[in-house]
C-alpha cells in the first residue's frame, strides 16, 4: 500500500476514534482537549524545527499572529466560518514566519532561540500599545460557525474540527518529514556543511521548516482564540512560547502524534496545579523539563542522545576576550 | 544641545547597569560555553536580596552609608548561596553537550527560580529608597541628576576594569584564560577545571545579583521583570559578540543610548528599539561587532 495513503488512512481512523471519544466525555474535558490540540499544533511545528536542529523560543509570535488576524477578521468582516478562519490564521502565521525567516534562518542554536524570542517579545510589546485592537486586554472572538451552521454550546463541534485538523496536520507532517526535503532537514542537524557540499541548501530547508512551523502555530492560535472566545497579547508572551517548547521537548521529535498527548497532559496538569498549587506552575514545568532531559534523553530525542562532544574541540570556536 | 547631553547621560546611566548584568552573562558564556537563561532570575534575586539586606542592616543601627555596602553583601550572598548549587549541582553534568540542551536546562532553572522567588518573597512589591537618597543631587548644566545614578556609571567602570584586571593580570585569571582556550590541555597541566568553572560562574552570578541589587532603589522590586533582563542583556552581548568584554561595553553603550534617544524623541519605539538595533547589527555582522570571523567546522 502506498505509504502516503496509509498515513492519511491512519489519520482518518484516528480522527474517527477521537471524535467517538468526544461523544462520551464531559464538556470540560472536550474544552481541555480542544485547547491541547491548539498547543499541540504549535508544538508540532516546533518538532519540525527540532528535526532540523533548530529550537525556537518565540513560536508565540506566529501563534498570536494567527489568533489576532483570524479574530480581527471575525470581528471586523463578520466572518465566523471555521474553515475560512483556520485558513486565514494558518496563512497569517506562515506569512509572518516568511517575513521573519530571512533574518533568523541564518542562525543556529542559542542565537536562533534568543532571536525568535526577542521578536515575539517585540510583538507582545507592540500589541499591548495598540489601543484600536484592545491593547493589553485583547478582544473577544465571536462564536464560530461551520458552513452556515452554529456550533453546539457543548463544544463538541469545535472539538471535532480540532481533531480533524490535528489528524490532517499530523499526517501532512509525517509525509513531509519522511520526504526528501524532510530528511535533508534531519541530515542538516547532524552536519550542515556536508549537506551543502552534497548540493542541498540548508538555508532553504531551515526556511521551509520555519514557515511550516509558523503556519501550524497560526492554525493553533486561531483554534485556541476561537475556543477561548478571547485573544490578548499574552499569546505572544515568552511563557506561552516556553510552554510550547516544553510540550515539544516532552513529545520528542520522532513522532508526530506524541505532541498532542503531551499537550493534553500538560493542560491537565496545569488545570490541576492551578487548583491545588497556584503560583507554582512554572516551577512544575521547570522540574518536569529537567527530569525529562536528565532521565528520558531518548524521549527528548536522539539529537541530544548522541555522545558528549569533546569540550576542547568546541572551545576553539569561542575565543577569549 | 541640552537635549543631546541629557540623552547621552541618561543612556550612559542605563548602559551602566546593562553592562554590569551583561558582563556576567558574557563571562559565563566565555568560560563555560553556557548561555545562562537563569541570569535574569539571579538578577531578580539580587534585587530582592538588597531589598531585604538594606532595611536589615539599618535595623542593626548601622550608619546610612552602610546601605551601599549592604547591597554588595546581598549580591555576594546570592552568589555564594546559589552559584555552587546550580553549577556543581546541575550544570557540570552537561558540559560539552549540545548548547541548545544546556539552554533548555538553564531555562528550566529559570522557571524554578521564578516561582521559588515568589514563594520566598511573595508577590507584593518591595521598595528600597535609602541608598538613592544617600548621594544627594548633582547639578549639571541646567539639570539635576541623582548622585546615585551617576555613581552607577562608576560602578560599571569598576566592574569592567575589575573583571579585565582579574582575567589578564592575576594568576587565577591567566589560568582561566588558558581554560577558555584549551580545557583539556589545562587539565593535563594540572589545572583544577572544576574550580575555575565554579569561580567563573560565581563571578557571573555575583554580577547579575549586583546589577539587580543596585537597580533595586530605582524600581519597585516585584516578580516579572527578570525575563526582560535576560532578553535585553542577551541583545547587548550579541551586539558586541558573545564572550567579549569590550564587546559587552560597546553593546551596552549602543543599546543604552539608543533607548535614551527613543525615550526622548520616539517614545512609541522605546520597547523595541533595543531589538531593532540588535537586528541591524546582526544583519551586517552576524557574529556581533567584536567577534573575529571563524571558520566553519566540518
Amino acid at each position: 500500500m502506498n505509504p502516503i495513503l496509509r498515513t492519511f488512512g491512519l489519520a482518518a481512523l484516528g480522527a474517527l476514534v477521537f471524535i467517538a471519544i468526544g461523544l462520551v466525555v464531559p464538556a470540560w474535558f472536550l474544552f481541555t482537549m480542544t485547547k491541547a490540540v491548539g498547543f499541540g499544533l504549535v508544538a508540532l511545528g516546533l518538532v519540525g524545527l527540532l528535526r532540523g536542529g533548530l529550537l525556537s523560543f518565540g513560536q508565540g509570535l506566529y501563534y498570536c499572529g494567527g489568533a489576532y488576524v483570524s479574530g480581527l477578521m471575525a470581528n471586523w468582516a463578520g466572518v465566523t466560518d471555521m474553515i475560512v478562519l483556520l485558513s486565514v490564521g494558518c496563512i497569517a502565521g506562515g506569512l509572518i514566519a516568511a517575513l521573519v525567516s530571512p533574518l533568523v534562518a541564518r542562525y543556529r542554536g542559542i542565537f536562533f532561540a534568543m532571536l525568535t524570542m526577542a521578536l515575539s517579545m517585540v510583538a507582545y510589546g507592540v500589541l499591548t500599545k495598540i489601543a484600536a485592537i484592545g491593547g493589553s486586554d485583547g478582544f473577544n472572538v465571536p462564536k464560530p460557525t461551520l458552513l452556515g451552521y452554529h456550533l453546539a454550546e457543548t463544544g463538541f463541534g469545535l472539538y471535532a474540527i480540532a481533531v480533524v485538523i490535528a489528524a490532517l496536520a499530523a499526517a501532512v507532517c509525517r509525509v513531509h518529514f519522511d520526504s526528501g526535503l524532510g530528511l535533508i532537514a534531519s541530515a542538516a542537524r547532524e552536519n550542515e556543511l556536508r549537506i551543502e557540499y552534497l548540493g542541498a541548501s540548508v538555508f532553504s530547508v531551515s526556511t521551509r521548516s520555519f514557515i511550516l512551523a509558523g503556519g501550524l502555530a497560526g492554525l493553533g492560535g486561531t483554534l485556541n482564540g476561537v475556543a477561548l472566545g478571547h485573544v490578548d497579547p499574552f499569546f505572544s508572551y515568552w511563557t506561552t512560547s516556553g510552554e510550547m517548547v516544553f510540550i515539544a521537548i516532552l513529545g520528542g521529535y520522532a513522532s508526530v502524534t506524541a505532541v498532542f498527548g503531551t499537550a493534553l497532559v500538560t493542560e491537565l496538569v496545569r488545570s490541576f496545579s492551578g487548583q491545588y498549587f497556584p503560583e507554582s506552575w512554572q516551577m512544575l514545568l521547570g522540574i518536569f523539563l529537567l527530569l525529562v532531559i536528565v532521565f528520558l534523553p531518548r524521549g527528548v530525542g536522539s539529537m541530544w542522545a548522541k555522545p558528549a562532544k569533546n569540550h576542547a574541540i568546541r572551545s576553539i570556536k569561542e575565543p577569549a576576550t | 544641545m541640552d537635549l543631546i547631553f541629557t540623552i547621552l547621560l541618561d543612556g550612559l546611566i542605563y548602559a551602566s547597569w546593562l553592562f554590569i548584568v551583561a558582563l556576567g552573562l558574557t563571562l559565563v558564556f566565555g568560560v563555560l560555553k553556557i548561555l545562562n537563561f537563569a541570569h535574569g532570575g539571579l538578577y531578580a534575586l539580587g534585587a530582592y536580596g538588597a531589598a531585604i539586606a538594606v532595611p536589615f542592616f539599618a535595623g542593626l543601627g548601622m550608619p546610612e552609608w552602610f546601605s551601599l555596602l549592604a547591597m554588595f553583601i546581598a549580591a555576594a550572598a546570592v552568589a555564594i548561596l546559589i552559584a555552587p548549587l546550580i553549577e556543581r549541582g546541575l550544570l557540570r553534568y552537561f558540559y560539552g553537550r549540545d548548547e541548545v540542551l544546556i539552554l533548555l536546562i538553564t531555562y528550566a532553572v529559570f522557571l524554578i527560580l521564578e516561582d521559588v522567588t515568589k514563594m520566598i518573597f511573595g508577590v507584593n512589591p518591595y521598595y528600597v529608597f535609602e541608598p538613592r537618597n544617600l548621594l544627594g543631587n548633582v547639578e549639571m548644566g541646567s539639570l539635576f541628576y541623582v548622585g546615585y545614578d551617576l555613581a552607577l556609571i562608576g560602578l560599571a567602570i569598576v566592574c569592567g576594569l575589575g573583571v579585565w584586571f582579574g582575567l589578564n593580570r592575576t594568576r587565577i585569571g591567566k589560568i582561566t584564560l588558558a581554560v577558555i582556550k584549551e580545557p583539556e590541555v589545562s587539565q593535563a597541566m594540572g589545572v583544577n577545571i572544576a574550580r575555575i568553572y565554579l569561580l567563573a560562574f560565581g563571578v557571573g552570578v555575583f554580577l547579575a545579583a549586583l546589577g539587580g541589587a543596585f537597580t533595586s532603589p530605582l524600581i519597585s522590586v516585584q516578580p516579572g521583570n527578570s525575563v526582560s533582563v535576560i532578553v535585553v542583556s542577551f541583545a547587548v552581548v550579541i551586539i558586541g559578540g558573545l564572550g567579549s568584554i569590550p564587546g559587552a561595553a560597546i553593546g551596552a553603550l549602543i543599546v543604552g543610548i539608543a533607548r535614551a534617544f527613543a525615550v526622548y524623541e520616539l517614545p512609541e519605539a522605546e520597547i523595541f528599539i533595543i531589538y531593532l538595533v540588535m537586528v541591524a547589527v546582526l544583519i551586517f555582522r552576524p557574529e556581533g561587532l567584536f567577534t573575529p570571523i571563524k571558520a566553519r567546522k566540518i
